[in-house]
């Protein structure tokens, strides 16, 4: 057991630190009170989606895929393109968010999700 | 030639979408006709489509492939009109005239909104004719991000509030769906749909990584049409938003998330996907159905109406859900049934409450006590509308679920 946990940790960091990532994103963007925190939250959160599909692009010895003759193996192309195309759905979701928090700053002066449900009462 | 329509119904709306605050630069209120002209050009292209591949049309009910920018098939993205996704084009693009028709009046007059307007059709369309897994999360993304602006666009604090929790829960939801994609995408490397429906009857349906796909993608799906647990967002956006994008986004934004379900849980994983995971099924089925009685149960503790038509969709998505898991051909044509009515349903009753309120400030159940009298037309309407909601024959509604509930025994 001990073994294969090892095992797991020493090839197979990226995944291990794409759950963690993930995971702490989500729990800061649950668990935190302050509109800001809980977008970086969400970023972090995408972001160890991107480290996943990056580290599922890797191959041992692997150049980058610009073709010539005989010069594989290449590693895989399409994830870095989905991350470039992910980064930036990530961006404009960020900026909406942050628009959105200015917003509700300068209406109700706090940017804590609990005092707002206090004023706009929530549920 | 006739593919060509496939990628036209996106980029029109698309590209139109820039014209409204273009124009606004120099006409006063351009925004109003530049929608309405695309979105009866987009009506006019999605009718002619479900014409084509329907099984009177030319294609005799073949499936219309477009491969963008010319890459074939499992390399590049393609797009896909049959049957089920030339209905949906449909139902997006009358929803769309019908929406603006209503919104002339009452809606927000900027140009902003008609762009946003237009970018929502475009991506909608996107989502309901693409063949590919990735790009459908782009456009899932394009969606949502559009409906977080428009729900914002109301003048005042609740509405940002409302658009930024659904901000928080569509983009974990489109997330999760992405996790899903990358889990599939390692299994069988590649993102077409049809080619990866081959894949992974080759790679196992019990393998765990095939069924971690599955998980998360039906979660972050979950998010999006909001079933029961996932559903927090939905009340507070539909509440607060302008009366025009309620029913807009009540329609459609959930309606053509259900529909990438049953794409992706029929076309991608396949009913054997099903068979081989019974606990996958019952689960489903279990989570469907809590959502169908809670959902029923908060809408009748609401005294806001908008809140009330808000959980009824929670419950109606519950039982589309339970449809999905069937894995019955019965019940897999109720939910699709079912899902165009209740999205022409809910545009019909959201814009009655709209009116309702802009003409006579009436919000809340209590309000509606009498309002027959002074609005005959449009209570009665909303009435005939409701009661087909409902299910009593002869009404869409009875046959979607008459048909679901056939497929359940």
């Amino acid at each position: 057991m001990t073994e294969s946990l090892f095992a797991v940790v020493t090839t197979r960091h990226a995944y291990v630190l794409f759950v963690l990532l993930s995971a702490i994103g989500l729990y800061m963007m649950i668990a935190n009170e302050h509109l800001v925190k809980k977008i970086i939250g969400l970023n972090m959160f995408q972001t160890g989606v991107f480290l996943f599909f990056i580290a599922s692009a890797y191959r041992v010895g692997g150049s980058a895929p610009i073709v010539e003759a005989g010069n594989g193996p290449y590693v895989s192309p399409l994830p870095h393109v989905i991350v470039l195309t992910a980064i930036v759905v990530g961006v404009s979701l960020t900026a909406v968010g942050l628009a959105l928090s200015i917003r509700l700053y300068s209406e109700y002066g706090t940017l804590r999700a609990d005092a707002l449900r206090e004023v706009i009462g929530d549920e | 030639m006739s593919d060509a329509v496939l990628p036209l119904l996106i980029a029109l709306p698309l590209l139109a979408a820039t014209l409204p605050l273009l124009a606004g630069l120099w006409f006063e209120n351009a925004g109003w006709p530049v929608a309405m002209t695309t979105s009866l050009l987009v009506s006019a292209l999605a009718g002619w489509l479900t014409w084509t591949v329907s099984p009177w049309g030319t294609t005799g009910s073949q499936r219309l492939v477009h491969d963008l920018a010319g890459y074939p098939a499992p390399y590049g993205i393609e797009l896909v009109g049959d049957g089920l996704s030339a209905i949906f084009a449909l139902l997006i693009a009358v929803v769309a005239v019908a929406v603006l028709v209503y919104g002339r009046t009452t809606g927000p007059q900027t140009d902003a909104f008609y762009s946003g307007y237009l970018l929502l059709t475009g991506g909608l369309l996107g989502m309901a004719l693409t063949g590919d897994l990735f790009n459908l999360f782009v456009f899932l993304e394009i969606v949502g991000l559009v409906s977080y602006a428009l729900i914002a666009s109301n003048d005042d604090g609740q509405a940002a509030y409302g658009a930024l929790k659904y901000l928080f829960l569509g983009t974990t939801g489109a997330s999760l769906y992405l996790i899903g994609v990358g889990y599939a995408f390692v299994a069988t490397g590649t993102l077409n749909m049809r080619d990866m429906a081959i894949e992974l009857a080759a790679v196992g349906y019990t393998d765990p990584l095939v069924q971690a796909a599955f998980g998360f993608v039906l979660v972050g799906f979950m998010l999006k049409i909001a079933i029961f647990p996932l559903h927090t967002w939905q009340p507070d956006a539909y509440t607060h938003a302008p009366d025009t994008v309620t029913a807009y986004i009540a329609a459609l934004v959930s309606t053509t998330a259900a529909y990438a379900l049953i794409r992706i849980a029929y076309g991608v994983f396949t009913v054997q996907f099903f068979a081989a995971n019974p606990l996958i099924t019952d689960a489903v089925l279990l989570v469907a159905s809590v959502s169908i009685v809670v959902g029923s149960l908060l809408a009748l503790l609401q005294t806001d109406i908008k809140r009330v038509f808000a959980y009824s969709s929670v419950a109606q998505f519950g039982m589309i859900l339970a449809a999905i898991a069937l894995q019955s051909e019965t019940a897999l044509f109720g939910a699709v049934i079912h899902l165009v009515g209740h999205g022409l349903m809910k545009a019909a009753l959201f814009t009655g409450a709209g009116v309702l309120n802009s003409a006579y400030g009436a919000r809340t159940v209590a309000d509606y006590a009498g309002l027959a009298k002074r609005a005959p037309i449009t209570s009665g309407m909303m009435a005939i509308t409701g009661l087909a909601l409902v299910g009593i024959p002869p009404s869409v509604g009875t046959l979607g679920k008459w048909f679901i509930a056939l497929g359940a025994v």
